[in-house]
């Protein structure tokens, strides 16, 4: 593998020696950074830790926001929440999958804490409020 | 020039509130962002010289600086219904106050609980909060003070204070309001609790799908560590597992493990974060604290009613045409929350059921709808208040689909550390799709053996279904290690009691309960 992606991992990790029970930070450092934590980036962070690359692999796969492969697409994150369905988020799945293809991954999310103006989307950072089938379809039609 | 107040938490940005202020700066108005009223319906809300306009789009922003607008206007901000019909403690700098802004704190009685308790002492302090009545508004509702004093009495060379912001439960927001809006309130309640008790070192925790509010936190602690030191905080942010909103579960992944549940005793008082004692508090109970220190513990405790005191801040949310932050004493009832306040549906269509307390909260039939907002009176319809998050629902809901949702939900974010929990949700969903489909199971090829003499004789009937949902709910509930299994039967089991018709049954005799 390219050094420089190993260094960079090595220092992504020294950045949080400081702090107790590091491995969470780490891992979303190198998520952000990567897109994923790669097989490499586990044994690192296992040696570096004094764990094994087991117990790095059960952190990774437990959590839904870490992947262990890149997700290779753009991802919208659509809330399917209790208070989302109550306004009728159900009904946009389909034309909104349809859209997205495979060039867009609309994955599930529970929940985006803005309940009262659903149904709720997420891409990166930025969130999206109050949409209805042609404003979801929209937004993903520009993502992809 | 005049000044426009826009809100910047992250429901008006997902409203459009960036390109309102963006239009109102190029418009020549100077534009100072705050905190969110909690008029979510309002939203993106603009307020001029303390009247409100909304929910604005920038095509409205010229008729507003021109004084027109009137579809819009909404009179003075302060004294609209929905804010007036409030006692608001927690919220109190709602939609009033810049959030980063150390002298709108200052000057609106912040860190006045602070300062007091560094005068009382740490054990006098905690006698307040005990006084006070305050339970945990996360949903279990324990004696926050009493949670205080086994820590405090605890000897340790390091102490936790941990607060959870593990906000997942849909129809709830207003953790992230808070941080979002006001953080130094957080902050000043998590310094009131180290002093208590004495703890050195404080966590946030966080849940990812809140980058506005980590990143809001973030920014007051660095600009308040001077205030609160020598206590020190630091903000971890989750990584979208609802278990983690379970305090021993919060805790494993703090420690940078799995979220996995982990069983009680030891408390976390006694035994918590890197087995240190730790007061785990729900985000809303460390700001009540800083006004049950600032104003005392009477004062806080003549609000509410029975063994609820204080204030509760209730979301009104999911198809309600008036949601929001609802902050009031204890004792409110259902009905004038959804009816009154909430104004009925967003869809303008009857209500069907509400679901009070998350996921893992019950449905509400509107004939309860007098129930009084008060922790034993919901324990006593089998209900729960939890996290104080409403969600309506209007009668195009299928309660059966909920139900099966709940055990879907509890099966996705299981921890997977006890069976109840983990595989009783998957064989719940399965139950209930069986039921819907009209599909009993039928003998399987272990069953139809010979010496199988205890096997049914027959493919299960449709009662014979129900029973088994029943029993494995009852199963779940008194079988799992935490509130994750042990509540999901609540909504399931709701839903069938009131809502038989959607699962395609008869009204359920009352034994089976």
């Amino acid at each position: 593998m390219n050094d420089g992606k190993a260094d960079r991992l090595d220092e992504i990790i020294a950045s949080h020696s400081r702090r107790e029970g590091p491995l969470l930070p780490i891992l979303h450092d190198i998520q952000a950074e990567f897109g994923h934590v790669s097989e490499e980036a586990k044994r690192r962070i296992a040696g570096a830790l004094n764990l094994s690359r087991a117990e790095v692999h059960g952190v990774v796969s437990f959590y839904h926001d870490f992947r262990s492969e890149p997700a290779g697409k753009p991802v919208l994150k659509l809330c399917r929440a209790e208070a989302c369905k109550s306004r009728g988020v159900e009904a946009l799945v389909g034309a909104a999958e349809a859209v997205a293809g495979d060039r867009v991954a609309v994955e599930t999310v529970y929940c985006l804490g803005l309940c009262t103006v659903g149904p709720n989307a997420m891409v990166g950072k930025t969130v999206h409020a109050r949409l209805d089938s042609a404003k979801l379809t929209a937004l993903i039609g520009e993502m992809a | 020039m005049m000044t426009v107040r826009i809100s910047d938490d992250a429901l008006a940005l997902a409203c459009g509130a960036d390109d309102v202020a963006a239009a109102f700066e190029k418009a020549g108005a100077a534009v100072e962002r705050v905190s969110s009223w909690g008029m979510h319906w309002l939203e993106p809300l603009v307020e001029v010289n303390g009247v409100g306009f909304g929910p604005v789009t920038p095509a409205d922003v010229q008729a507003i600086l021109d004084g027109g607008a009137d579809a819009l206007c909404i009179g003075p901000v302060a004294a609209h219904p929905f804010i007036v019909a409030q006692q608001r403690l927690t919220f109190a700098r709602a939609g009033k106050t810049r959030p980063l802004s150390l002298d709108d704190y200052e000057a609106t009685d912040g860190w006045k609980g602070l300062g007091r308790a560094r005068e009382l002492g740490p054990e006098a302090t905690i006698e307040e909060v005990v006084a006070s009545g305050l339970r945990g508004r996360g949903g279990a509702g324990f004696p926050t003070g009493i949670k205080w004093r086994t820590v405090a009495a605890a000897r340790a060379d390091q102490k936790y204070i941990v607060c959870n912001a593990d906000e997942g439960d849909s129809a709830t927001f207003a953790d992230r309001m808070i941080m979002e809006g006001d953080p130094y309130q957080l902050i000043e309640g998590m310094a009131i609790a180290g002093f208590a008790v004495g703890a050195s070192k404080g966590y946030i925790y966080v849940r990812s799908e809140y980058p506005h509010a980590i990143a809001k936190l973030e920014q007051a602690i660095h600009k308040s560590a001077h205030i609160i030191a020598p206590f020190h905080l630091e903000v971890r942010e989750g990584a979208g597992a609802y278990v983690c909103g379970e305090e021993t579960s919060l805790l494993n992944s703090l420690e940078g493990k799995r979220g996995e549940v982990r069983a009680k005793p030891p408390l976390p008082a006694l035994e918590g974060l890197f087995g240190k004692p730790t007061v785990v508090n729900n985000l809303l109970s460390l700001c009540a604290v800083t006004h049950i220190l600032a104003d005392g513990a009477t004062f806080y405790a003549d609000y509410g009613l029975g063994r609820s005191r204080g204030t509760m801040p209730i979301q009104l949310a999911g198809n309600v045409k008036h949601g929001g932050l609802f902050e009031t004493a204890f004792g409110i009832s259902l009905g004038t929350l959804v009816n009154e306040i909430g104004g009925g549906t967003a869809s303008g269509r009857p209500v069907k059921a509400v679901q009070v307390g998350g996921p893992l909260g019950a449905y509400i039939h509107p004939d309860q709808f007098d129930i009084p907002f008060d922790y034993e009176a919901y324990a006593a319809v089998d209900a729960l208040i939890g996290h104080g998050g409403i969600c309506v629902f209007d009668d195009t809901a299928d309660l059966a689909g909920m139900a099966r949702f709940a055990m879907e939900f509890c099966a996705v974010e299981s921890c997977g550390k006890c069976t109840p929990c983990r595989i009783g949700s998957t064989r719940g969903k399965e139950l209930i799709d069986r039921i819907l489909a009209r599909a009993p199971r039928g003998r399987d090829t272990v069953e139809a053996l010979p010496q199988m003499h205890n096997a049914p004789r027959s493919a299960r009937a449709l009662e014979d279904e129900i029973t088994l949902l029943e029993d494995l709910c009852e199963t779940m509930k008194f079988g799992s290690l935490c509130a994750l299994g042990g509540f999901t039967p609540y909504p399931v089991l709701s839903a069938l009691r009131h809502w038989p018709e959607d699962f395609g049954v008869t009204r359920m005799a009352e034994a089976a309960e």
